[in-house]
């Protein structure tokens, strides 16, 4: 299982972490894909520190386990760069995403020992300027696409429209907001 | 013929209990279970099953309304975990002893002492005696078939006992993977429609169930279950044949894993299987003689088949996800040690690991194959705790 993807999301409880990673895993599901979305259970309450990971692999994924050594993580909340250790594990050639106002340059300074590739996006400012309240989980969605090239952005937003179809089916209406977030926010990634 | 989709756990057995149209559900939620009645009473409020579904104020009213409506003649069922079970209790032995074919999703979970939410097996293990067949799944897949392949089972003239359909609480019900579902059509065929020869809206054939057995009687009524539960280690097989038949996938009540020529096995049950069959793979990769067995069907303990397929191990180490404060080891440990009949001539070692959500990762699995590896060597083993009885991951 040489190309088993492995990616490990740290954020906090009512920022929509474990959607993002169901919604990660339908949308390569429709690719084709084998795929893994659960999240780490801890005291369910607002604010409270919230782990959820995906694995993503051609052939059919055995471990169930947490991961360990993941190749990318998202960070959802950029105060858990502080008080999580959000690079622990993460492999040397593996890649870190956080939602931040800050440039990867900065964002990279307050990691320890990290010396792969940092992206960094303003979720905030996105979600705010589109559905007028803020919701990181989709601009990191994207995020975590344009980061690590695992499929075409066209056939995402393809995929991600229908995931989103089918979560809304009661609230359509949310659909194309949460759309709009997901494009601007491809264009916003900043990389180094 | 199949349809490929990812769901979680929790929701496979959902569909899977929607597809068959139950008669009843009747559910109490707890977590993590509660999806399960959370979204098949969505299915029964949009009308896609024409289930009674029973919304009850506890598991214990859960289990004496599924007795209530199978007694009756309605195909019945439930999911529960941890506490929930163990407020059952009471019920689950009247259930099996009435002989009911009752289906229940067991999501299973730490039982509170201290409270705890997250998976081990001390719920499943502390019902073992109840009289129900135990049904252990590893993933998604397993859960869902095993589901309907259960209602079968159950059904079956020569069995009729209840049947709990275990998977691991948080693990698998709420990790969303790939599965293969059936046509609801193909399902429905399967299953069949539940015709019992002894129910009591039958007004042409009047019965009593549950009454007073006196000393005359009882001991032979009970002999009657340990006789369905030994019947049906062959149903079992017969109904896996059946449904391998139909979608591809055969089951056996255990599966063995590259153990034809293993020096050193694991014998274990639910999600972590997975987990050692990934090591297994790395150690076999390095030419080591490795292997595991997994235990699908938990009641009837398949002690026959785990007979033969130890063929000549140099040692074995049994995994139990529960304590069972027994003193001597776990429950599975004591089932494996029965069913070798103090002749297996080789050693063979507990450990008790994954207690209340402690996770359990490949290095671990690892770690009990070297220390076996230890044992084969005669060093002084590094495990934690006393010779045969061990713990995995456990902080000192």
């Amino acid at each position: 299982m040489n190309d088993l993807l492995e990616i490990r999301w740290h954020g906090r409880g009512g920022q929509g972490v474990k959607t993002a990673a169901l919604l990660l895993a339908d949308v390569l599901f429709y690719s084709g894909k084998y795929v893994q979305g659960f999240p780490e259970y801890g005291p369910e309450r607002m604010g409270a520190p919230v782990t959820a990971y995906n694995r993503i692999s051609n052939d059919k994924i055995r471990v169930h386990s947490n991961i360990y050594e993941p190749g990318y993580v998202a960070v959802v909340d950029h105060s858990l760069i502080r008080s999580a250790n959000v690079t622990k594990g993460l492999k040397k050639d593996g890649a870190i995403l956080i939602n931040t106002k800050l440039d990867p340059e900065e964002a990279k300074s307050l990691l320890k020992d990290f010396e792969g590739k940092v992206f960094t996006i303003d979720a905030e400012t996105i979600s705010i300027d589109i559905l007028g309240k803020y919701f990181p989980n989709m601009p990191m969605l994207a995020g975590i696409i344009k980061m690590t090239k695992m499929m075409d952005e066209n056939v995402f937003l393809e995929n991600i429209e229908t995931s989103l179809s089918r979560k809304f089916a009661s609230k359509p209406q949310l659909v194309e907001g949460n759309m709009q977030v997901i494009k601007r926010s491809l264009e916003e990634v900043k990389g180094i | 013929m199949g349809i490929k989709d990812r769901l979680s756990g929790n929701e496979a057995t959902a569909m899977a209990m929607k597809s068959m149209n139950m008669d009843v559900m009747a559910a109490f939620p707890i977590t993590p279970s509660t999806e399960i009645p959370e979204q098949f009473s969505q299915y029964v409020a949009n009308g896609l099953t024409d289930t009674v579904f029973v919304p009850v104020e506890s598991e214990h009213s859960a289990m004496s309304a599924c007795i209530g409506s199978q007694a009756a003649g309605a195909r019945s069922c439930t999911a529960t975990s941890s506490n929930g079970l163990a407020l059952m209790h009471e019920m689950l032995h009247i259930a099996s002893a009435m002989r009911l074919p009752i289906t229940m999703a067991c999501i299973t979970r730490a039982i509170t002492g201290p409270i705890n939410i997250h998976n081990d097996h001390s719920d499943a293990m502390s019902s073992r005696d109840c009289g129900w067949i135990q049904i252990h799944a590893e993933d998604v897949q397993e859960a869902y078939d095993n589901y309907i392949m259960s209602v079968r089972i159950a059904e079956h003239k020569k069995v009729l006992l209840p049947v709990m359909i275990c998977q691991d609480g948080f693990i698998t019900s709420h990790a969303v993977e790939n599965v293969e579902l059936l046509e609801e059509e193909d399902i429905r065929s399967f299953v069949g429609f539940y015709e019992p020869d002894y129910y009591l809206l039958n007004p042409e054939l009047k019965v009593a169930m549950g009454p007073y057995d006196p000393p005359t009687y009882l001991m032979e009524h009970k002999r009657q279950q340990a006789e369905a539960m030994i019947d049906s280690l062959d149903v079992i097989k017969e109904i896996y044949d059946e449904f391998g038949k139909l979608t591809g996938r055969y089951y056996d009540l255990i599966e063995t894993y590259k153990i034809e020529d293993a020096e050193r096995i694991i014998i274990l049950l639910g999600s972590s299987a997975g987990t050692a069959k990934i090591v297994v793979d790395e150690l076999r990769s390095k030419g080591e003689k490795v292997g595991i067995i997994k235990i699908r069907s938990y009641r009837p303990f398949p002690g026959k088949l785990i007979r033969e397929a130890l063929k000549s191990p140099k040692v074995v180490a049994v995994l139990d996800k529960a304590e069972g404060l027994s003193s001597i080891g776990g429950p599975v440990y004591s089932d494996v040690c029965a069913a070798l009949n103090g002749n297996a001539g080789f050693k063979i070692v507990n450990y008790i690991y994954g207690i209340g959500g402690r996770d359990v990762r490949t290095d671990d699995i690892h770690e009990v194959f070297a220390d076996l590896q230890d044992d084969i060597d005669g060093k002084e083993s590094k495990a934690k705790t006393a010779a045969n009885y061990r713990y995995l991951a456990l902080r000192e």
